[in-house]
């Protein structure tokens, strides 16, 4: 099952190295990470999805608070929260495709932020499945490259 | 206020971090801190003759005082030849700082000379690490390092110290902190008190209640009360390897060690178990067995410091995640205000008595008629054949039980952890966890450094004394006088049992061919004595002579049963009580 953890971490050298080296060491999955630094610099906030059983996360998040630079690990899958990812996506848009991309994009809430003679690149950002519709809307059209950040999340107050 | 360099504060903030020796081995990038250890009186150097011996050796001190050891090398090479000993102590739990140099900042990603990147070297295999890059810090860092070694669950730390750090030129104030706080690592010492009354509802109606203890106990100090909670409750208790001697050796209610090569009156036991108490071990894969088919009649409590141990492979039905000793302690009251004759309270929980003594009879059938104890289950020794473990029971005797007995890894291992009584914590010494042969002599140079009055044993083999020889030259330098008990059945015995077992006895690279050197000889060489052990009569003589001589580090040199096997041994992939009792017997 997917998850999405937030850790608050001390915004240490080499933290990160922890963290990417404790899911490499003990086989657990990352989908994607976010990570950078909050209000306060000497603090960091990562964002990691992942996916395995009731067990398996409760071991992650166990092993994740056992890191000496980790102050906190919430597991927001079990918590209203908010999640949000970012994606850059160039796809063709020649003749007829260039105006049905601008619908997908007003449909989809998005921006068109660099535009070139057959292309449209693309800003879209909402939740994972958001994210992959607007994927699979631009499968027929010609996607030329994508780049996602991966999700950020939060609790909800 | 004094200034100093960074080099002499890293001397100073050891001495105030309650160091007294420093197990290590110099070179370029440490040589200002050497100099500045060279320069003062109260901490004490010792030069081992590798880098891994100074981790296993400030290990053994650790083990056997329950102090942080401490160790000091240099970057590149005696950085990672650090790291076998690191992951020693890591898979067990042992309290150390080891201070690395690394070359100077500026060169750090060039690949300079004599560069590693000890810190993501190290990573995998250490509680915390540091990389300090300012004198300003090194104080501060070395007293969180020596802070986070020694709380919650122990484990080692690394702080890596560029060379341009130490440099002598560069003085500043020295202040050591009064208290160390890290906002991020608070580890938990109390156990939840509604768990620990849960537990307590498991424990008074248990018909068939098991204390499974590991080395948790003993790094937590908490072997008293878990005594006298057995004592309480009349509970059958069984050690881990690593947990021997946290509930003595000798006393009735011990059922000898669990696990792989268990007793079968322990591993029965646990196995047909209502209630398993589990306190500081961590039901690692030497112990369950296939996890499937593990104890399938009880309910589990599991006491442990560390929460990533619990319900990491086996699911805990009460987790108390706590300080062994606090959360024995906790028990220990309240199961005294249960059994209290004057307590009239009726909700006041009492023990089914006929239960467990019903237990105690199917116990006592068990170690009747399948235990190693009650009766001798090998082929008796005669003058030309040695048996291992006559050797072992042989040093039993001749130390009264008393010695710190240090092993290595193989047979002889288990052997000694089955056949030498421990009646006493941090009295057996041997990498467990990651199982690293080698360990045994650096080791029980810590041990005899913590103890010098202490007789000190190092049970080793042919194979495993071998993978640390050179610290002979140790033993020498410093008068660490240990004695070295080799079973010598001139093959790798444990790999050679395995290839005997599950491989058609095809002995693969389990044999020297003409290779051993005369052990005797080779002691002698570094200025020891020699002594060799070829008929049983001899055995006890022998012993009793090495350990006569109280200043001299003696090497006894014993040819065993090369075709001696460990057993009881657990039938892989099955259950905890699935056993060979024989080469040729199951239960």
């Amino acid at each position: 099952m997917r998850r999405i953890l937030s850790l608050t971490m001390e915004n240490e050298p080499g933290a990160l190295s922890r963290i990417v080296g404790l899911f490499s060491q003990r086989w657990y999955n990352i989908d994607s990470m976010t990570v950078a630094a909050t209000d306060d610099p000497a603090l960091s906030k990562i964002t990691i999805t992942t996916n395995g059983d009731e067990k398996v996360i409760e071991q992650i998040t166990k092993q994740l608070n056992k890191l000496v630079d980790v102050f906190k690990v919430v597991d927001l899958t079990e918590r209203e929260h908010i999640e949000r990812e970012l994606m850059l996506i160039r796809v063709n848009a020649t003749g007829s495709k260039r105006e049905e991309v601008k619908r997908c994009v007003d449909i989809f809430r998005g921006l068109i932020v660099s535009v070139t003679a057959n292309t449209y690149t693309v800003q879209v950002a909402g939740d994972t499945s958001k994210i992959e519709a607007f994927i699979a809307a631009m499968k027929d059209i010609g996607i030329v490259e994508v780049t996602r950040s991966g999700v950020v999340g939060m609790q909800r107050d | 206020m004094d200034l100093l360099s960074g080099g002499e504060i890293v001397i100073r903030a050891l001495r105030d971090s309650g160091v007294k020796q420093v197990w290590g081995y110099p070179g370029g990038a440490a040589l200002h801190i050497y100099d500045a250890m060279f320069q003062q009186e109260q901490i004490e150097h010792i030069l081992v003759r590798h880098e891994q011996a100074a981790v296993h050796a400030a290990d053994g001190y650790a083990r056997a005082t329950g102090e942080v050891g401490t160790v000091l090398v240099t970057s590149g090479p005696g950085a990672t030849n650090t790291i076998t000993g690191i992951a020693t102590a890591y898979m067990d739990s042992i309290p150390l700082v080891i201070i690395s140099a690394q070359v100077v900042q500026e060169k750090i990603g060039e690949d300079a000379f004599q560069e590693t990147d000890m810190i993501g070297v190290s990573r995998p295999v250490v509680k915390h690490s540091f990389l300090v890059k300012k004198p300003e810090d090194l104080a501060a860092t070395i007293a969180k390092a020596y802070h986070i070694a020694k709380t919650g669950r122990p484990g080692p730390v690394v702080v890596d110290i560029p060379k341009d750090v130490t440099y002598p030129g560069y003085k500043i104030s020295y202040s050591y902190p009064e208290q160390v706080d890290i906002r991020s690592y608070q580890p938990r010492s109390k156990g939840h008190p509604r768990q620990i009354q849960k537990a307590m509802a498991l424990i008074a109606s248990a018909k068939k209640p098991i204390i499974y203890a590991g080395g948790g106990v003993i790094l937590g100090e908490a072997h008293k009360e878990l005594t006298e909670l057995a004592h309480l409750v009349q509970c059958p208790v069984t050690l881990t390897l690593m947990g021997l001697g946290a509930f003595p050796g000798n006393d009735p209610q011990f059922l000898g060690m669990l696990g792989m090569h268990g007793t079968v009156e322990a591993n029965l036991a646990m196995h047909e178990a209502d209630l398993i108490l589990a306190v500081g071990a961590r039901f690692d894969d030497r112990v369950t067995n296939a996890c499937d088919k593990f104890c399938p009649n009880a309910r589990i409590i599991h006491i442990d410091v560390d929460p990533t141990s619990i319900s990491k492979t086996i699911n805990a039905d009460v987790p108390i995640v706590g300080d062994c000793k606090l959360v024995l302690t906790e028990i220990v009251r309240r199961v005294k205000i249960d059994l209290d004759e004057n307590n009239t309270d009726e909700r006041k929980r009492t023990l089914d008595s006929d239960a467990i003594a019903a237990w105690w009879a199917q116990i006592e059938q068990w170690r009747e008629q399948y235990g190693i104890y009650r009766q001798q289950r090998y082929a008796p020794s005669t003058s030309e054949v040695i048996k291992p473990q006559d050797v072992v029971k042989t040093l039993c005797t001749v130390t009264n039980g008393d010695a710190y007995v240090c092993s290595d890894v193989g047979q002889h291992q288990m052997f000694a952890a089955q056949y030498y009584q421990f009646n006493h914590p941090r009295r057996w010494i041997n990498s467990g966890g990651l199982g690293t042969m080698g360990f045994g002599l650096p080791s029980a140079m810590g041990v005899k450094m913590a103890a010098p009055d202490a007789d000190v044993a190092v049970v080793t083999g042919e194979g495993s004394i071998q993978m640390c020889i050179q610290e002979l030259a140790t033993c020498t330098h410093y008068n660490l006088p240990v004695k070295i008990i080799n079973l010598n059945n001139q093959a790798l015995g444990m790999v050679r049992q395995w290839q005997d077992m599950q491989y058609a006895g095809r002995h693969s690279s389990s044999t020297y061919g003409e290779s051993l050197p005369d052990f005797c000889k080779l002691a002698e060489a570094y200025g020891h004595v020699g002594i060799k052990v070829t008929r049983l009569e001899d055995l006890q003589p022998a012993l009793e002579q090495a350990f006569a001589m109280k200043d001299r580090t003696v090497f006894v040199d014993v040819q065993v049963d090369q075709s001696e096997h460990v057993y009881p041994m657990q039938i892989q992939g099955q259950a905890m009580c699935d056993m060979l009792i024989s080469k040729t017997e199951t239960i």
